[in-house]
């Protein structure tokens, strides 16, 4: 790759978007602590932790969803705190997210391009055919097919809808795009699809950041890994400074995952059980190894093994 | 193991057919109720087929599709105004006072009252803003405070019910001409607010299906976190719907003084209610996100023809509120039954 020659904003000093020990609070709940973290154009960061780690809050301070409560976030070097979405976009952050869809009663042409409308003449008029023809276009590079795309997007598949907000970032992103999550809903092909997105907007200088708990997703694109743990960064490491096995196993916790895998090394996967019917309630709840869930969660400290 | 060679496009889905696509449309229903109350009231009422009385049926129902026009841009943006009926009144008050008690050129009255109206919009939307509550919740507080200020201000300045008479102050014929007058098309009457109503409803159209700020209404009223998050700016674009139903409430409050002379300070309430239904009729989903401005025009020409079919018909006038109930009853299974086919195909 010659990305660096054609990209000489790459140069500069500062990298695109720098947390210092930023904070979030929603009322009581700490959410972010002292997270320090840099993205740099023409790399893909991936952000990595388990439910409620933090993630999502952390992309939504970029995102301008949320505003952050300490320390500062920095663009380009200046301290900037976005009050909107839409000053957040205009700054070229593009975000997907997770629990955000599309409006679902709109068309798939009138989602994809809410809020970037092209409009041509003299009274500012939406040129539908351009951006029907763009629409139809990125769809198709993205591996689906939409033949009506004035299609209600709520009568889309999950998936679809996914790929429809993921193909929006991509195309609007100018300097950032966030992804939070964008594999969870999709099959293995448009999965596929979308790692080569994120390889290609690095390639094309843009920084990516990729929210997943797929470990080997993580890896096989990112440049630089991130993993949060109750709000706080419990990783920061260069992708030279660790393997696959690494990574999987920091992210479960390591000590965890080892004590998972043994646990579970009981359950021969490969068993096949008769039909049989079963009373409501009738699936045991399974054996919980006290302590193998340790700091995650701290409540279930002290209950009895094994309440059914 | 089995395989099954798939081409690369989806064939599972036909494309849909240019019947199913109309059929699709928020505002065949309506369309549908329209030409087959035409075809009853024709049948039963030979008033209803005389060709002079289409100015007062489209009269009756410019005086609705005004204001549904800006109530159903509202409502597809996901909000409510069950002030929208007394504020019409509020503006032909705020006009008729200020000209009348200063004594000024009766324009200054209808320029002071403009500016009230789009400030009673914007508060509202600001207030939803700011408290976070529904629409409905905050707007039944705007009607009842209009309320009572229409009655409480017009007893101070008058001393009485209504609104002081207009007519030999300056610049009265003006306006009349402006806002209440009517002209000759072969031998149909036809007043002045019918080609605002068209001119509203193409606009409004056009402003909800070709422009960007269109695109905002749909999304800020079908999910409106979503919208934020991409980037559009949803309480602007609410704060400004809010306004265009004080506009339109300006613009009727304005005819209804000068047409009229004078106003009731009571009048008005109830009017709200006949909007939402004109929009509703017209294919507008009260979850907002779903509508059609044409719709709720066609919405209050089925009112208007209701309305007069029925006297012409020679039936009692008493009933003409059951038949409304009834007819949005009807309009909303109609909607819902068009919606589901055109789905399916
Ligand atoms: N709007 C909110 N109000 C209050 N608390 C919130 C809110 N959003 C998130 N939280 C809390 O903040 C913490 C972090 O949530 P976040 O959504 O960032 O997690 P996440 O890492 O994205 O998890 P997941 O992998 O499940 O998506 C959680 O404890 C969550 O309950
Ligand atoms: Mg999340």
């Amino acid at each position: 790759m010659t990305a660096v020659s054609e990209h000489p904003s790459r140069t500069v000093e500062h990298p695109l978007l720098e947390f210092d020990n930023v904070g979030k609070s929603y009322g009581n709940v700490q959410a972010l602590r002292g997270v320090n973290l840099t993205v740099r154009q023409g790399e893909v960061t991936c952000v990595l932790g388990d439910n409620g780690a933090g993630k999502s809050t952390l992309i939504k301070i970029m995102a301008g969803l949320h505003d952050y409560t300490e320390g500062e976030m920095k663009l380009n070097g200046i301290e900037r705190r976005f009050g909107s979405p839409r000053l957040a976009q205009a700054a070229g952050i593009a975000t997907v997210y997770q629990d955000l869809a599309l409006a679902p009663l709109m068309s798939v042409w009138r989602n994809f391009f809410l809020a970037n409308e092209i409009r041509t003449g003299p009274l500012r008029m939406l040129d539908i055919e351009a951006m029907k023809s763009i629409c139809g276009e990125e769809l198709r590079k993205m591996g689906i097919e939409i033949p009506d795309l004035e299609r209600p997007v709520g009568r889309l598949s999950g998936g679809q809808r996914q790929v429809i907000a993921i193909a929006r970032a991509i195309y609007f992103g100018a300097k950032v795009v966030i992804l939070d999550e964008p594999t969870a809903a999709l099959g293995v092909k448009q999965s596929g699809v979308v790692l080569k997105y994120i390889v290609k907007a690095r390639d094309a200088g843009l920084g990516v950041i990729f929210i997943t708990h797929n470990p080997h997703h993580a890896f096989l694109v990112g440049n630089h890994f991130i993993i949060l743990k109750l709000g706080r960064v419990v990783l920061d490491a260069h992708r030279s400074e660790l393997t696959l096995d690494q990574l999987t196993a920091e992210m479960a916790g390591g000590q965890e995952l080892a004590e998972l895998s043994h646990e579970l090394g009981g359950i021969d996967a490969g068993k096949v059980v008769a039909p049989h019917e079963v009373r409501h309630g009738g699936v045991g709840a399974p054996e919980l190894d006290d302590s193998a869930d340790g700091s995650a969660d701290g409540s279930a400290d002290g209950q009895p093994k094994g309440t059914a | 193991m089995s395989t099954v060679t798939t081409t690369s496009t989806d064939d599972r889905v036909v494309t849909r057919s240019w019947l199913a696509q109309v059929m699709g449309r928020p505002e065949v229903g309506a369309l549908i109720g329209a030409i087959a109350l035409a075809a009853l009231f024709s049948a039963a009422a030979p008033a209803f087929r005389n060709i002079t009385n289409i100015g007062t049926i489209l009269y009756g129902s410019s005086t609705i599709g005004i204001m549904a026009v800006a109530v159903a841009l509202l409502m597809i943006g996901g909000e409510f105004d069950l002030s929208a009926g007394v504020a019409v009144t509020t503006s032909g008050l705020a006009a008729a006072h200020t000209a009348w008690y200063f004594g000024l050129n009766v324009w200054v009255g209808v320029f002071i009252a403009l500016l009230i109206s789009l400030a009673i919009g914007a508060f509202n939307g600001w207030l939803l803003y700011k408290t976070g509550m529904p629409s409905f919740l905050v707007t039944l507080g705007t009607f009842f405070i209009l309320q009572g200020v229409n009655l409480a201000v017009t007893r101070i300045v008058t001393g009485g019910v209504s609104s002081n008479s207009l007519n030999d102050m300056d610049g009265f014929n003006s306006a009349k001409a402006v806002f209440a007058s009517t002209f000759d098309v072969g031998s149909v009457r036809i007043n002045i607010t019918v080609i605002y109503w068209v001119i509203l409803t193409i606009i409004g159209s056009l402003l909800l299906l070709r422009t960007r700020y269109g695109n905002w209404i749909f999304a800020a009223g079908g999910d409106a976190p979503a919208a934020r998050a991409v980037g559009v700016p949803v309480v602007a674009t609410k704060i400004a719907l809010f306004m265009g139903v004080g506009f339109c409430a300006w613009l009727l409050g304005m005819h209804l003084l000068f047409n009229f002379n004078n106003l009731q300070s009571g009048q008005g309430v109830g009017n709200e209610f006949i909007y939402i239904i004109a929009a509703v009729i017209g294919g507008c989903m009260l979850t907002g996100g779903f509508g059609s401005v044409v719709g709720a025009s066609i919405g209050a020409l089925i009112f208007g023809m209701t309305r007069l079919g029925i006297s012409y018909a020679g039936w009692n006038v008493d009933w003409f509120f059951t038949f409304l109930g009834a007819m949005l009853i009807l309009a909303t299974l109609v909607n819902l039954y068009v919606k589901r086919k055109a789905d399916a195909r």
